[in-house]
């Protein structure tokens, strides 16, 4: 069966450093860090004060006030970084084309914030008080399920959820749609609204998350000596894929490629990888293999990099196996140690990223690398953001589960 | 202290995110006023807690407009 070539034509982001394309760019290019106090409830008495929280959203640019309240945040993200992406890509959705048009946008952690209320609800007033809203608002669907009605897709409908690996992996499944043949446009990505109480107090307690509570934004530090764990972040990455043929009869700008797609399985842990990162590196070569690229193609990695004592190293390990000699030419940043880790959101956010890496020929920095730890063998951009000519870049997403994604993204000239 | 078809209509144009003026009394909830069968659900519940009262499902069942929900407040408070 000939496999149809799938672009990336629109972008869409809300996240901790911005929620516009543009802002949040510039933001990274600039090594500024969207990290700080918790101010979406009162974190006093946790042990981790500080996270990625979404600031200056107006849900109202996007939804209704009746709409929108039926809605957990998450699906506030995902659906405003969905429609700007949509907005971006300049298609028009119509009887004509609408059973063509589908949507992928996952979360990892899905309506906690909802679970809480609605629990809370039932707690104070039994199982009168629950709302009927309860459970739409809530599920993990319900970001691609409202999209779908509000810009009336009717091609397929889906949501993947697997951890922090969420959005990658719905923008390579999304990608298989396409090439497969069973839709020519995907929104596709991940969103996710996870700094509540219980979402916060549940990373902390599993001690996965900095406590580094006195320099909130020298907390993600990935690679750095002194790192301690990841900061958990809100947000949503969307990307709009579509057919090559289809972008070019209607004349869309094509940022990118999406060249290849690999998964894997570590078969290892609950929530950690192998300290080899034999996982990730079966990941990074499956998607070099269906992208049908060599190693030397790649010339940049955007790194799951959460800035985890085992998951940093044992990703750069998984490097190492992946591009052989190859290695130092690749230049590596997580952008992570500026948004925190968006979860679920993170492969989507951080597959803008890559998409405008490759764009523009600037690759953006890593920043807290004050001391790195030795014998790494990668070579991570810091101290700055770097120019240079991009060809290909793989983004990597590592989950809970033991779950790996790997997109890469190949500029089309 | 507003009348009780004010506060009824109050929670209606929260509820339903309707303008004001479009919530005459024989408004239905349904056919004028948008909402589906999930929104009168909670639209009632919001009514229990504006009138710190229990409207049965059956009752419930029964509000369909603005002035049936007032005739319910109306005879089974106070």
């Amino acid at each position: 069966m000939s496999r149809r070539r799938v672009v990336v034509t629109g972008l869409g982001i809300i996240s901790p450093v911005g929620n516009t394309l543009e802002g949040a760019w510039e933001n990274v290019l600039a090594g500024r860090s969207g990290i700080g106090p918790v101010e979406g409830f009162d974190a006093s008495a946790f042990s981790v004060r500080f996270g990625g929280e979404v600031r200056d959203f107006e849900v109202s640019d996007y939804l209704s006030r009746k709409e929108a309240r039926k809605m957990d945040p998450f699906i506030h993200y995902g659906i405003a970084a969905s429609v700007d992406a949509v907005r971006d890509s300049g298609l028009e959705i119509n009887e004509s084309n609408a059973e063509r048009v589908g949507v992928s946008v996952g979360s990892g952690i899905g309506g906690i914030s909802a679970i809480e209320k609605g629990h809370e609800a039932y707690l104070g007033g039994g199982p009168r008080k629950i709302s009927p809203f309860f459970i739409p608002s809530a599920i993990i669907n319900m970001i691609s399920g409202n999209l779908s009605v509000l810009l009336g897709l009717k091609g397929p409908n889906v949501a993947t959820v697997t951890a922090c690996t969420t959005g990658t992996h719905n923008i390579g499944q999304a990608a298989r749609i396409i090439a497969y043949g069973d839709a020519d446009v995907m929104i596709a990505g991940g969103a996710e609204f996870a700094t509540t109480p219980t979402g916060l107090g549940g990373f902390a307690a599993a001690k996965a998350l900095s406590t580094r509570n006195d320099d909130p934004q020298a907390a993600s530090r990935p690679w750095d000596r002194g790192r301690d764990g990841f900061v958990l972040g809100d947000g949503a990455g969307v990307l709009v894929l579509e057919d090559y043929e289809h972008a070019v009869a209607r004349g869309a700008r094509i940022y990118a490629e999406v060249a290849g797609f690999g998964m894997s399985g570590d078969a290892h842990h609950m929530t950690q990888p192998p300290a080899d990162g034999e996982g990730a590196r079966r990941c990074m070569t499956n998607a070099l293999r269906d992208a049908g690229m060599n190693p030397d193609e790649i010339d940049y990695v955007n790194a799951h990099g959460t800035s985890t004592p085992l998951g940093d190293r044992a990703e750069a390990i998984a490097m190492r196996g992946t591009f052989g000699e190859h290695t130092p030419k690749v230049a590596v940043t997580s952008t992570k140690s500026m948004t925190g880790h968006l979860l679920g959101a993170a492969g989507g956010v951080e597959a803008v990223f890559s998409v405008l890496t490759l764009r523009d020929g600037v690759i953006p920095p890593t920043i807290n690398l004050d001391d790195p730890e030795e014998d790494l063998g990668i070579d991570i951009v810091s101290g700055g953001a770097r120019e240079r000519d991009v060809r290909g870049v793989l983004s990597n997403s590592f989950g809970f589960g033991g779950t790996n994604g790997t997109v890469i993204f190949r500029r089309i000239d | 202290m507003s009348s009780i078809e004010e506060r009824v209509k109050k929670i209606v144009v929260e509820q339903l995110g309707v303008k004001e003026e479009e919530v005459n009394s024989e408004a239905s909830f349904v056919d004028d006023l948008g909402a589906d069968s999930l929104d009168t659900v909670e639209l009632v519940m919001a009514l229990e807690e504006e009138f710190e009262c229990e409207i049965p499902d059956e009752e419930a069942e029964k509000i369909t407009t603005v002035q049936q929900a007032v005739d319910y407040i109306n005879a089974n408070l106070e």
